[in-house]
């Protein structure tokens, strides 16, 4: 699928170039869910990805960081394969992934922001204290640094998760759905954040589920249902005909097909 | 076996095999009969008096006391070992327990637990004896093929973990029991003592056990300081850990192994059926009293110490007492009371809440109807009478006074002429104009901005008016443009009003406020 970003991004040198997908596939128990994927994202790109549930846009952003297996393909971060460049990548999963009655306190899960630069073995320093209370502060979420985090709202958890996110000072950032389930004064602190770290030189890959705020809170979308539809400039992107081939009722032959792989088995 | 020597030499013990008879024959073989005598054994333990004890079944004749006595000096060899072995495993299985507790793997110390069963029964029949190392070795190796079973089934069938960890349990246990009995059939089979590792016996612990367990307790409290961080994020996000370069699924061996060795060192005292409450209760109690990870861990260590000893103690009261059941008891001893009277999350703290939040809503209504009052008679003069109190509220004066004194107890008001006239003091006025603010500013909200009619607002205004902060106030005021009449057209008292602790400027002369006078 190329688009007229992707040839943009292939024409730069390597060393702007902060993710490079091709021909990912990614199955879970041999059942297609990714096929095909190619990407080239830019240096200091706001990407949102949209797409109807189911449509692989987790496992996307799984498979990019190296969290799941993949069937074929490659993943490159920063020109080098992701294992290497791990602490450049920072990530916010899903909300609902975690356990919030777990006995840690706000400070505890920022600080695992730090754990990939630490590695194994090492403990945290006063300077690392010093960045997650920085990032604590950047959420507007210092006050609450000593709760546990049971006591939170949604829209607190979702701004803790973005700290941890922070306090990993990488490069290359994905979110799975950072809007979900918050409140509005959030949601416009968390698309400032976003905007800020874009203007810092960051990339972000932003799970989207909300179709109208995503052509307002995003400058490039991907657009994806189980294979790449279209990804570029939010405005060359976000068209009906586009998002019907996304979003569409119909089957289309892939994931038909897909359907014949599994009755296979 | 030098153990069970000493503990034979002892006077109790001749008593007891003289008199238990063929009950204790019967007790060594079937668990069912185990039980039984366990049962009549708790019950001698239960009665006060040894003479009581002696005419139920005429079973023992040691005293109580002497037998604590000797637990105490800590004399006898045996006894040290059990109580250092008891001890050790408590520790041991509470920090595991923790980790098992938040990472919801319950029931996979369950299944652990069964599984080792063979093991110890393949471990005793290597040289056919209670060799602590071959043992140890068999019960890990059964544990560890356990848990790939465990792994195998989840991951080549449809079925789901709990079905499979059910699965593996019962088999492996299943195998375990029936290589027992075959030992105990076995020429010297019964005195082996194997049949001790299904309900436990500290008194069975010996020297070679405890070094084991020393040992084992050592390097699980090690790995605990040194992967601390490692183990709390993984089992709080594996996602996030992994995508920071954590091996995460090599951390979670880690973790299985350790929870085996935590098993393995308890079953001797525990016994394989309850040794994963051991695991469990300890951890869960804890779980109930702390919000943070490292004190969970080290509470849950300390009252699996606790119950390890408990039990080792009472155990020691009567000859043969299973020690398991004994330290599970302590256990969920502790658990109970952590569950009743934790301080934040237990019965009586909630019930305790509840019931000074209820106190706390009556002192506000309270102060509500007195403010009422006054606002009647356009805040003119200061004290309100008992009777107009009570004709607002519509009760007897008698309750009238039963709250007056309470809000005297709590600073809010004074009484006078002769206790028959309330007088509020600048708190219980703050307090008054506060919730009469709450209620009238939650009104005129619901009016106009959730268009909810006039008259339906009263009744919800009644319960949020005791609940709303001041931060929420403030932005509902703001919302309201700082509106200062509520849907019925009454003043809302302001934050002016509040501030000052005192009454609105009264036309009266003379009428100062409601400052506290004796
Ligand atoms: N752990 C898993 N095992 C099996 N199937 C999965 C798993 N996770 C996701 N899937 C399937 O993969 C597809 C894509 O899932 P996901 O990436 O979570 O979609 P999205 O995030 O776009 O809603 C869905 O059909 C889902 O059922
Ligand atoms: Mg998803």
């Amino acid at each position: 699928m190329p688009s007229p970003e992707n040839k943009v991004a292939t024409d730069n040198p390597g060393s702007d170039i902060s993710l490079e997908i091709h021909d990912l596939t990614v199955a879970y128990h041999k059942k297609p869910v990714l096929w095909g994927i190619d990407l080239v994202v830019p240096r200091g790109k706001l990407v949102g990805i949209v797409g109807p549930n189911g449509a692989g846009k987790s496992t996307l952003i799984k498979a990019a960081m190296g969290l799941l297996p993949i069937s074929s393909g490659w993943v490159k971060v920063f020109g080098e394969p992701v294992k290497k460049n791990l602490t450049r990548i920072g990530y916010v999963p899903q909300r609902e992934s975690v356990d919030w009655d777990f006995p840690v306190s706000v400070m505890d899960v920022v600080l695992m922001g730090r754990y990939g630069h630490l590695g194994l073995l090492r403990r945290p320093s006063k300077q690392d204290r010093d960045i997650a209370r920085e990032c604590l502060d950047k959420v507007k979420m210092l006050p609450y640094a000593n709760r546990q985090i049971s006591n939170l709202s949604g829209g607190q958890q979702q701004r803790v998760f973005l700290a941890r996110a922070l306090a990993q000072e990488s490069d290359l950032y994905f979110m799975d759905e950072p809007f979900a389930g918050v409140d509005a004064a959030t949601e416009a602190a968390i698309v400032e954040l976003l905007h800020e770290l874009k203007s810092r030189g960051k990339t972000l890959m932003v799970v989207h589920h909300d179709l109208p705020t995503a052509r307002r809170y995003f400058d490039s979308l991907l657009l994806l249902n189980m294979r790449v539809v279209a990804f570029g400039p939010t405005d060359q992107v976000f068209t009906h005909d586009l998002l019907q081939s996304t979003y569409g009722g119909r089957l289309t032959i892939l994931s038909e097909v897909a359907e014949a792989v599994r009755a296979k088995e | 076996m030098e153990l069970e020597k000493h503990m034979g030499g002892t006077r109790n013990r001749q008593t007891m095999t003289a008199n238990l008879g063929a009950h204790a024959m019967r007790a060594e073989r079937a668990p069912l009969s185990h039980v039984f005598s366990l049962l009549s054994l708790l019950l001698c333990l239960l009665c006060p008096s040894s003479g009581h004890a002696a005419r139920i079944g005429d079973l023992v004749e040691t005293d109580l006391a002497e037998q604590a006595l000797r637990f105490f000096t800590f004399q006898d060899p045996a006894v040290r070992y059990a109580l250092l072995g008891s001890m050790l495993l408590g520790i041991t299985c509470g920090l595991l327990g923790g980790f098992i507790v938040v990472r919801k793997m319950a029931l996979v110390g369950d299944a652990l637990s069964h599984a080792v069963l063979p093991g110890v029964a393949l471990g005793f029949l290597w040289n056919m004896s209670k060799d602590p190392v071959a043992i140890f070795v068999g019960a890990v190796l059964a544990g560890l093929l356990g848990a790939a079973a465990v792994h195998l089934i989840k991951h080549t069938t449809r079925l789901k973990e709990d079905t499979a960890l059910g699965l593996v349990l019962a088999s492996f246990f299943a195998v375990g029991i029936c290589l027992v009995t075959m030992i105990q059939r076995l020429p010297n089979g019964n005195k082996s003592g194997i049949d001790k590792f299904l309900f436990g016996q500290a008194a069975a612990i010996g020297e070679g056990d405890v070094k084991l367990m020393l040992v084992a307790t050592g390097l699980a409290v090690l790995m605990i300081l040194l992967f601390y961080k490692e183990f709390l994020v993984t089992s709080f996000d594996a996602g996030f850990a992994r995508s920071v370069g954590f091996p995460v699924q090599a951390i979670h061996y880690g973790l299985m192994l350790l929870l085996a060795f935590a098993v393995v060192i308890a079953l001797q005292a525990v016994g394989v059926v309850l040794v994963s409450a051991m695991l469990i209760t300890p951890a869960a109690a804890a779980y109930l009293l702390t919000d943070r990870m490292h004190r969970l861990l080290a509470l849950a260590a300390l009252f699996g110490l606790c119950a390890g000893a408990l039990g080792a103690f009472l155990s020691f009261l009567r000859p043969n007492l299973p020690t398991g059941p004994l330290m599970v008891l302590a256990a969920t001893a502790v658990f109970v009371l952590a569950f009743l009277f934790g301080p934040r999350h237990g019965v009586v703290a909630r019930w305790w809440r509840r019931r000074s939040g209820a106190a706390r809503i009556q002192r506000e209504n309270t102060l509500k109807a007195v403010y009422h009052v006054l606002e009647a008679r356009e805040f003119k003069g200061e004290g309100v009478s008992l009777r107009e109190l009570a004709e607002r509220r519509r009760e007897t004066v008698e309750d009238a006074r039963q709250q007056a004194v309470e809000l005297r107890r709590h600073d809010f008001a004074t009484l006078q002429q002769d206790g028959n006239a309330i007088y509020l003091t600048p708190e219980g006025w703050q307090r008054a104009c506060a919730i009469v603010r709450n209620h009238r500013l939650w009104e005129l909200y619901l009016t106009n901005a959730a268009h909810i009619a006039a008259d339906h607002v009263h009744e919800d205004a009644e319960k949020i008016e005791h609940v709303l902060g001041e931060e929420v106030v403030r932005l509902i005021e703001k919302r309201l443009n700082y509106a200062t009449h509520d849907p019925h057209g009454r003043a809302i008292p302001g934050l002016a009003d509040l501030r000052r602790g005192e009454a609105p400027a009264s036309p009266l002369p003379g009428a100062t406020g409601y400052g506290r006078s004796t």
